[in-house]
């Protein structure tokens, strides 16, 4: 019967049809596949050629790398361990001088920079600026600072400023201003909108609905990133004496330059103690902000 | 028995706060916290800032210098130099990217490790997460340069350095993701026979890998920036040749070179950020198409 071969046709186009779409789209998903295998084959070959990089270099280095760390380290014996321990860190005091110059320079640039960059985060959120314009500028100005790495904003420091802990000081503000302002302003942007809406509609100006809407909002954020960035900055701060930007980088870098192995070894141990120091206390301190707020909120 | 607003004496107020202190203010470590740490960071703001001479005369007298060192920056010149500017930047991609495929790759077995419910023997777990931390604890450059001591320049040595820090930050990452998988399937896979292999087979990785892919292309981002100021140790990229032009003043030609090295940094980060994106929600190859599949499934849900 007619309306009988009518629907069966029917029927049978519609798992055609669905059969034929499948087909197309797994033959779509395998081109992409292949598409990108291939690129990523071909850029690994030119990364590898570009740069030199074989295996066997490798292989033959890391005999001498770790024959360079034993020698960093060969100063203690057993049977004279607390005088080895001495003399191995003689110039003690002016290295821990020198370290404790880098961490006021990470506490300096974090607080600065963490109160420059919340500061200028507001202005940079999508929903919380008062124009495009002013968005756009501070957004990009916040990433510029945040792209450009803190050294090289050091190297660019230290032809006015001289070489010294001020070079190093203002690139870690400025870096971590670029940084803490992005991070920020993301989060302001992952708010509830409607507290805001809340004081706005109670009368209140731009300042008021920032500061009783947004903050109670983003504070424990803000908080925890806050110290993640602490920690971060003393890693910073301890590299910066390398381009000359004070701290202990600076004693690091001489140490292994004139080839005195030993001094190196001490520097390095106290910097690797140092950072794990401050990372374990900042971790203590994020988890129990991230904590109260829980618990709050 | 209710009390209005408006029965309440100063009396009962002063009686209240005598027996319930804690109702109306806070415990007095916390006030003395809440007053003292600000102004103890003002404090010592202050005290820092003195002590690096930031109120000295030198340190305003310099803002001249840094004007003369502006206009001069301006305009960027340096195109003569271009193809040693780009082979340089052509390195820093290089090692980006073997540094990040290497240390995403040798993560894994090292995060199933430090994973507690991978590893259940605590001492190995813990010991792992601890390897982990002192593989992170120095900054890029002093891994830089140790490997640039031992094996000489060049961005070997960078690709080692990077290799390591990128290792030692995915062990953290990965083995955080190994511990957050549902149990469902792994139990499904060992009620149906699985052994330990079957189950992190069928079970953990395809639970996992997106995640472990996610944290990969992020980490690619942070080695880029990495692997653009390793040359300042001599561990190959541009960080050298930049390092280079600054210390001979040539300012004009070190705004070209960080000009490219922040092209450099966004073009790789929007390309991470797809990615990641086309990682983590799935395959997004019929986005923007008409669908057909779904259209012709919904019909026949119809029928």
């Amino acid at each position: 019967m007619a309306s009988d071969t009518v629907s069966q046709t029917a029927s049978v186009d519609i798992a055609t049809q669905f059969e034929m779409a499948r087909s197309d789209y797994l033959g779509r998903k395998r081109m992409y596949i292949i598409v990108f295998w291939v690129a990523f084959v071909a850029a690994l070959a030119l990364a590898v050629w570009h740069s030199g990089f074989s295996i066997l270099a490798v292989i033959d280095g890391l005999p001498r790398t770790s024959e360079f760390v034993v020698r960093m380290y060969s100063a203690l014996t057993i049977e004279n361990f607390y005088a080895d321990l001495i003399d191995w860190f003689w110039n003690f005091e002016e290295w821990l001088d020198a370290l404790f110059v880098s961490l006021l320079m990470a506490f300096l640039a974090t607080v600065i920079g963490t109160t420059l960059g919340g500061s200028l985060s507001f202005y940079a959120s999508r929903n919380l600026a008062k124009n495009y314009a002013v968005y756009f500028v501070t957004r990009r100005m916040l990433e510029i600072a945040r792209t450009v790495p803190d050294i090289v904003w050091a190297l660019i420091f230290i032809y006015p400023f001289g070489v010294g802990p001020v070079a190093g000081i203002l690139a870690l503000t400025i870096h971590t201003t670029g940084a803490q302002g992005k991070l920020f302003a993301e989060v302001n942007e992952n708010i509830d909108h409607r507290p805001i809406d809340g004081i706005r509609s109670a009368g209140g100006n731009w300042f008021e609905e920032i500061r009783f809407a947004v903050m109670p909002q983003v504070m424990p954020n803000f908080i925890s990133y806050t110290f993640w960035r602490l920690a971060l900055n003393v890693q910073a701060a301890t590299v910066m004496g390398f381009v000359g930007a004070g701290g202990i980088g600076y004693e690091l870098i001489n140490a292994v330059k004139l080839l005195y192995f030993l001094d190196a070894g001490a520097i390095l141990l106290m910097v690797i103690c140092t950072v794990f120091l401050i990372d374990m206390a900042s971790e203590k301190l994020r988890h129990y902000i991230i904590g109260k707020e829980t618990l709050i909120g | 028995m209710s009390v209005k607003l408006a029965d309440l004496t100063p009396e009962m107020i002063a009686r209240d706060k005598e027996r319930f202190p804690l109702v109306f203010t806070a415990p007095l470590g916390e006030r003395i916290l809440r007053i003292g740490v600000p102004w103890g960071m003002i404090v010592l703001v202050i005290y820092c800032l003195d002590r690096f001479g930031f109120f000295s005369d030198k340190f305003w007298g310099s803002f001249g210098r840094m004007g003369i060192m502006f206009s001069q920056m301006f305009p960027p010149t340096g195109w003569e130099y271009m193809d040693e500017f780009t082979y340089a930047i052509g390195e820093t991609l290089s090692m980006a990217f073997i540094g990040s495929l290497a240390g995403g790759i040798l993560a894994i077995p090292f995060a199933f490790l430090a994973s507690k419910n991978m590893m259940p023997f605590r001492p190995l777990q813990f010991g792992t997460r601890r390897f982990a931390d002192i593989l992170r604890a120095s900054d890029y450059l002093i891994w830089g340069l140790i490997f640039v001591r031992a094996m000489g320049l060049g961005p070997i040595p960078g690709i080692m350095a990077i290799i390591v820090i990128d290792t030692g930050i995915l062990i953290t990452l990965y083995s955080e993701a190994i511990e957050n998988i549902d149990r469902k399937p792994i139990d499904g896979i060992k009620a149906s026979g699985g052994g330990r292999l079957q189950v992190m087979r069928y079970g953990v990785i395809p639970q996992v890998l997106p995640v472990l892919l996610s944290n990969a292309l992020y980490m690619f981002e942070s080695n880029t920036r990495a692997a653009t100021i390793l040359g300042i140790v001599g561990a190959g990229g541009i960080g050298f040749l930049l390092s280079d032009n600054l210390r001979a003043f040539e300012f004009s030609n070190a705004l070209t070179i960080i000009l490219m090295i922040i092209a450099v940094v966004y073009g790789i980060d929007y390309l991470s950020k797809r990615l990641r994106e086309r990682f983590i929600h799935g395959d997004r190859v019929s986005q923007g198409h008409d669908r057909p599949m779904e259209r012709i499934a919904a019909e026949l849900r119809n029928r």
